[in-house]
């Protein structure tokens, strides 16, 4: 009586530790402390859970957007808070010059030798990042009325203007042009697409030195204005996450959007059938009669923490390996992302990030001072959209930002 | 209050020491000592970089990059922990002080009309002003409205002083973040607010976000909103001690309502109202939060959100962030000194 008394109580408790750990996975680990830093969007959360689920470690993940905010401080103190970080081709820029990420090549060594070469990420000639998705933005539209207007899927961004001309004259939807053009990161990245698609250099070649005062900043300015003449008149507040709500409420019929957000727009939820029964995508849009997309392509991957113990360092790698392993992939996940892993199967959701990969868009440059460039472009473009100054001054300001900031660095003298 | 008068002043002066050298270490500890630090690196710049060459692979193929020497910057960091000594340059640089700037615009400009416009396009003369029209038109205002309320509630049977004091500090109460949120989601061109100002003017294409003006107006409104329930508070603590024989010999002579305020109340309560004064006004300089939650950084900038963006951007620039500090530190100084001196003044008066 006694026994079985025990044995039932046992039995409970197996039963419940098994539904608060959810299928405990062996990843190789023994002991170590596991705390991820990144971004929050589904794929990334998807990969975060996949490695939490790995035995014996300390495991904590803070997603969230502003973790570009929170990873070089949490990352430079001995022992780090955070044992790695995801990022993406621009954010892994701050963390190599801070110089808080570890090599990869003896744990590779030791235990990646099956994850396959193409992602590895080395700069000059070490691996610093192990990348697990590729990602860009590209054109979403709504083929309903697209059809209603008898117009094929813009490929550029000029047929993409006569459509939302058409789509407004015809009383269809007062505003159907959305995008992320909140003043700031986001704004600053739509510039960098139209820029890239007007085959411009950031920089003078082999300096630091800014040039984007040209004409094809002008022509790119220009551009990001006639859009905002069809978006929502908000469109300076609008993220990522607010565009997408534009979209999903159908307020929205043609955007340049993020290939890891259209996955929530083409799901059942947050929206009517008419709406995400209609989302489509195609790969990113050329402008101004250039051959080159207006887009930029980016990799998300993984990385390690400099600053912890060997142990840590040991088990960080194994649980992110785990998290990005085929185990991963499942009805739910599949959609998420353009992923990098085997057994994954691309759907029509992600066809817009293959287009874009297929027409070989530049990548978002990896150079040390980008960033600087990026934050002086989301501080000054939003003036030039109100009409409060010319292209020209918006650029000359754009420039005179970044040199203060560059000099401040000690990127120019 | 003259201390050193006193014929036991040895004792005295030790005990008044050993009684605020608790606070005396605190505010070296946490006030001194980090505005010291501040200082220090706002004059101090990280190194030159040192850059090479590499080739970077990925995904995506493999491209000449470059990217910072870290031997090299270690060894630089080592002998100058400290980074490199820059002086005033980076207050002088285009972010903040920009005098360079101002003086290319003055001989650049074609009247004082063009002149203000050139200036007011940089980034630091440009928050200065909406900093500076916020605390003038918020402080005020904030302190007026907080005398209405308590007057109004003191006015009021007691039975519903208790439930009227809880709902006049409701703003108060609720997070600035979450109370600008949510004021935000009324005013969008969807919102509740932003449709009824959008029917009222006859304008579907009218967005309180997208209007410079409209913007400010909002901010200083959500401003005034959250800030009149600190002088509510005061200036109901303060109604409690007005001296009734007084008001009453008001009365008897024949005062109004309004005369017994204008002449009894107002001139009871004016310490509250100075020290309510410098602490808006010190408030309101740092005004940071509604900016980040009304997302209305394309249309008014401060100078704490230029702190925050210098340390949240994509590469942290932290002397420029200092710099900004020491700066802010200087404009409440120079804010409150009227009222500084004028409290000196007093003081002094007193001791005479």
């Amino acid at each position: 009586m006694h026994h079985h008394l025990r044995k039932t109580l046992l039995a409970g408790a197996v039963f419940f530790a098994g539904t608060a750990m959810s299928w405990a996975a062996d990843c190789g680990v023994s002991s170590g402390r596991v705390s991820i830093i990144g971004n929050e969007f589904p794929a990334i959360k998807s990969v975060a859970a996949k490695a939490g689920e790995c035995d014996n470690i300390e495991f904590k993940a803070n997603l969230t957007a502003d973790h570009q905010k929170l990873n070089v401080a949490g990352m430079q103190g001995n022992p780090a808070e955070y044992t790695t970080a995801i990022i993406a081709n621009s954010s892994i820029v701050a963390l190599i010059n801070e110089d808080v990420i570890r090599p990869l090549d003896d744990l590779i060594a030791k235990h990646g030798q099956d994850i396959p070469a193409q992602q590895l990420i080395t700069i000059d000639g070490k691996v610093m990042a192990v990348a697990f998705m590729a990602n860009a933005q590209h054109l979403v539209y709504r083929e309903d009325i697209l059809e209603k207007i008898g117009v094929e899927p813009p490929k550029t961004y000029e047929e993409l203007l006569a459509a939302a001309k058409m789509i407004r004259e015809q009383g269809i939807m007062q505003n159907p042009v959305g995008g992320a053009f909140a003043a700031g990161w986001n704004l600053a990245e739509e510039f960098v697409n139209m820029y890239l698609g007007h085959g411009g250099e950031f920089y003078k070649p082999g300096t630091a030195e800014v040039s984007i005062n040209n004409e094809k900043g002008v022509a790119a300015l220009n551009m990001l204005k006639s859009l905002t003449e069809y978006m929502n008149p908000d469109y300076l507040t609008h993220d990522s996450n607010a565009t997408s709500a534009e979209w999903e409420a159908g307020n929205v019929a043609l955007m340049n959007m993020w290939g890891s957000r259209t996955g929530r727009l083409m799901d059942a939820e947050g929206s009517t059938p008419e709406v995400y029964e209609n989302t489509k995508v195609a790969g990113p849009m050329t402008v101004g009669g250039g051959s080159d997309p207006a887009a930029t392509l980016w990799w998300d991957g993984w990385t390690v923490s400099k600053n912890i113990s060997d142990e840590d360092a040991e088990a960080t790698f194994l649980a992110m390996k785990y998290g990005i392993s085929p185990a991963l992939l499942n009805d739910k996940t599949m959609g998420e992302a353009v992923w990098m892993i085997d057994g994954y199967q691309p759907a029509d959701v992600n066809q817009g990030v293959f287009a874009a990969i297929a027409m070989q868009t530049t990548p978002y440059p990896m150079l040390p001072y980008q960033g600087l460039l990026h934050t002086a472009l989301g501080d000054n473009i939003a003036e030039f959209l109100q009409g409060k100054e010319s292209a020209e001054q918006a650029l000359a300001d754009i420039e005179a930002a970044y040199t203060a900031a560059a000099q401040e660095k000690g990127f120019l003298n | 209050m003259a201390f050193g008068q006193s014929f036991v002043g040895d004792v005295k002066h030790k005990s008044f020491f050993l009684f605020i050298l608790p606070s005396m270490a605190a505010m070296v500890l946490f006030i001194a000592l980090p505005i010291l630090s501040v200082l220090v690196q706002s004059v101090f710049a990280p190194h030159e970089q040192v850059i090479v060459e590499v080739k970077n692979c990925g995904p995506f193929g493999c491209t000449e990059s470059t990217m910072i020497d870290q031997e090299a910057t270690e060894k630089l960091r080592a002998e100058q922990p400290l980074g490199r000594f820059v002086g005033a340059e980076i207050y002088m640089n285009r972010g903040h002080l920009a005098f360079g700037e101002i003086g290319q615009a003055w001989s650049a400009s074609e009247g004082l009309g063009d002149f203000v416009s050139r200036v007011l396009n940089l980034p630091f003369y440009g928050a200065l002003a909406f900093t500076l029209t916020y605390t003038a038109v918020v402080t005020p205002l904030a302190i007026a409205f907080g005398f209405v309320i308590a007057i109004a509630v003191n006015s009021l049977p007691r039975l519903f002083r208790g439930p009227m004091i809880f709902f006049s500090l409701l703003p108060m109460i609720v997070t600035p973040l979450i109370g600008a949120l949510i004021l935000f989601w009324m005013i969008d061109a969807r919102g509740i607010l932003g449709s009824a100002i959008q029917s009222i003017a006859g304008d579907p294409n009218l967005s309180l976000k997208a209007s410079t003006p409209l913007t400010w107006i909002m901010l200083m409104v959500y401003g005034i909103w959250s800030s009149a329930p600190f002088a509510f508070v005061v200036y109901y603590a303060g109604l409690q001690t007005v001296p009734q024989d007084t008001l009453e010999s008001a009365m008897i002579d024949g005062a109004t309502r309004w005369e017994r305020i204008r002449y009894v109340v107002l001139p009871h309560l004016l310490p509250l109202t100075t020290f309510m004064a410098l602490i808006k006004i010190m408030d309101n300089f740092r005004v940071f939060e509604p900016i980040v939650s009304f997302s209305a950084a394309a249309h008014a900038q401060s100078l704490s959100y230029f702190i925050f963006q210098d340390l949240g951007g994509e590469t942290r620039l932290l002397s420029s962030a200092a710099a900004t500090s020491v700066l802010t530190i200087a404009g409440v100084a120079i804010l409150l000194s009227p009222v500084l001196v004028r409290n000196w003044r007093d003081f002094n008066r007193m001791r005479a």
